[in-house]
């Protein structure tokens, strides 16, 4: 039992990251990145090829963080910023991102094929230490801890900060933000670096927790990540992380109490029950007609 | 002649599926005609394919009986389910139908008649390639006659502005669901088509993927008129197969043609089939319009 508590906490930290940078660029820019699922996968690889040079693995999440924000960046300069020059509907965002993420991933299976790999032997921490009757192992423990610094610090960096204040006008409205002497391409280049950097590094830290990087690991994480948004709220930080959580404990009491089979219907069953009943979310500030 | 039977002989299997994958098309188009996103019709598809494959094969009913039950039946699933989803827009709107689509792939797993993660193997091939294209050709002239019709001009009205639609008279829910309806009973006789056209079917064929291929062949073909969609399916379908040698980088064209596509004609291909008004509208300043 205190087995399965910690592992949902585990899940739940990767869903999180995952769903942070996912939520962040919908809240500022009101656009479904679908490309988010390669660059979480990306991060797995960037940082799979540091370690196979020798780096340790603390510096590869680093790695895997700058490689896929400034992969971010480079997806919103092709991808998005022509169409925001012409004001184009959002779906067209997001059928370019699609694109994009297509390209991404066969770049990355011409490397490394379509296989499950693995990092170096005895790159990553393998050790066990009880704690209160349970066996924890280094590694998750570290991997949770990360995340959950990863979003006080996001959370400390748009509700507090100047880069923050700026963000969140620019949510409110680009017009007025950049009347107001707010650098926007500035703070939306800064949106894309974060969103992919925190992507990047929750795939990489997946990776390791796994072992097993591939190049089709996004995919199941992008259907979640959907389940997380909408439950705790579309743009909303603190409830995609609140919803990251219901989701990974709600799967584990739903592995528990249901037939196997039914494990991926409870994510689904949840989004749409949510989506019925209270269709901004639990911490949702909008309303759900916003397109 | 007989190199043209040659031809078709070879690449039956990707004829075939460039007619299946326009009918698709145009099943999501009708909603995003009406500025509507949902992306149940792979769902859709998968229920009518399933029902359908099991009717030929275990009770044997004849193929058009069957094909038509399969679509009806996805139809009837589409009433209720739009009636309730239809209370959301935007992303809202395709993430829940989104939803629904792995609900279903979730029940074709946990049923043993669908034979679960294995799917259904030995389905007889009924459909012959004049099966599609004429379902196909009667598909796009109804689609094309509605968008001129009533129909059309109100799904057209709520697309543009849904409150002043609605102020105008129109029944903005109940146009919406008929958009709705019609595109599952089209992606449901597709979806019976093709697996009687293909010799196996799975339950991931009709996941979250194919949603989304079968949105991207409506949004770059465009969605201004029915040959956008047709023409969208066309090119998808028919490049990857054209470069089975590269296969490896397959993906990458794709991909890039995509970004192409949507930055530089982002009303999709059919606008190049209008390139002489776009350009005559663009010399007068209406360049939105084009």
């Amino acid at each position: 039992m205190a087995d399965q508590i910690y592992n949902a906490i585990f899940i739940g930290s990767i869903y999180a990251l995952f769903a942070l940078g996912f939520t962040l660029v919908f809240s500022v820019l009101d656009i479904l990145n679908l490309a988010h699922p390669a660059l979480f996968t990306l991060g797995a690889f960037a940082a799979l090829f540091a370690m196979q040079q020798g780096v340790p693995a603390p510096l590869a999440v680093v790695i895997a963080f700058i490689v896929c924000g400034l992969a971010g960046v480079v997806l919103d300069r092709v991808a998005f910023a022509p169409l925001r020059r012409r004001n184009a509907p959002p779906l067209s965002a997001m059928i370019s991102s699609i694109g994009v993420s297509l390209i991404l991933i066969r770049l990355i299976q011409l490397k490394y094929g379509p296989d499950l790999q693995a990092y170096p032997a005895g790159s990553l921490p393998a050790a066990v230490f009880p704690v209160a009757g349970l066996q924890l192992d280094t590694l998750r423990t570290v991997i949770i801890a990360l995340a959950v610094i990863l979003m006080v610090a996001l959370t400390y960096l748009v509700r507090r900060t100047r880069l923050g204040r700026e963000l969140r006008a620019l949510a409110e409205n680009p017009r007025a933000a950049r009347l107001l002497g707010i650098d926007v391409d500035r703070a939306i280049a800064v949106t894309f670096f974060l969103s992919a950097g925190l992507g990047g590094v929750a795939g990489a830290l997946y990776g390791f927790a796994t072992n097993s990087p591939y190049s089709q690991m996004g995919l199941n994480f992008e259907l979640k990540a959907f389940a997380v948004m909408v439950v705790g709220g579309m743009g909303s930080i603190p409830g995609a992380v609140l919803g990251a959580y219901l989701l990974s404990f709600g799967e584990i009491a739903s592995l528990v109490f249901l037939p196997s089979e039914l494990r991926d219907a409870f994510a689904f069953g949840l989004l749409f029950i949510v989506l019925l009943v209270r269709p901004r979310g639990i911490l949702g500030e909008r309303s759900a007609d916003r397109v | 002649m007989d190199d043209l039977q040659a031809f078709f002989e070879a690449y039956q299997t990707t004829i075939g599926f460039i007619g299946i994958n326009a009918m698709l098309a145009l099943s999501v188009w009708l909603t995003l005609y009406t500025g509507q996103l949902t992306l149940g019709n792979a769902a859709f598809m998968g229920i009518a394919a399933y029902s359908s494959a099991l009717l030929t094969m275990k009770s044997g009913f004849p193929f058009p009986v069957a094909l038509l039950c399969g679509a009806i039946l996805a139809a009837a699933v589409s009433v209720p389910l739009g009636a309730t989803v239809f209370r959301l827009r935007g992303v809202y709107l395709a993430i829940a139908t989104l939803a629904f689509g792995e609900v279903v792939r979730v029940i074709i797993l946990a049923i043993p008649i669908t034979g679960r993660g294995q799917g259904l193997v030995g389905i007889p091939p009924k459909t012959e390639l004049w099966h599609i294209f004429l379902s196909l050709l009667v598909i796009a002239v109804v689609c094309a006659r509605l968008r001129v019709s009533m129909v059309g001009r109100a799904w057209a009205a709520i697309r543009e502005d849904e409150v002043a639609a609605s102020s105008q008279g129109i029944p903005v829910h109940r146009y919406k669901l008929a958009a709705f309806v019609l595109g599952a009973l089209i992606a449901g006789w597709a979806g019976g088509l093709a697996a009687h056209f293909d010799f196996a079917i799975g339950p991931d064929e009709y996941g979250f993927a194919r949603a989304v291929q079968i949105l991207v062949f409506a949004v770059v073909g465009g969605i201004p008129n029915v040959l956008g969609p047709i023409l969208g399916a066309f090119l998808l379908t028919a490049l990857p197969a054209a470069l089975q040698p590269l296969q490896e980088y397959r993906d990458i064209f794709q991909g890039v043609i995509l970004v192409l596509v949507i930055v530089f004609l982002p009303r999709g291909l059919a606008t190049l089939l209008d390139l002489r008004r776009t350009v005559r509208l663009r010399r007068v300043g209406a360049e939105d319009v084009a």
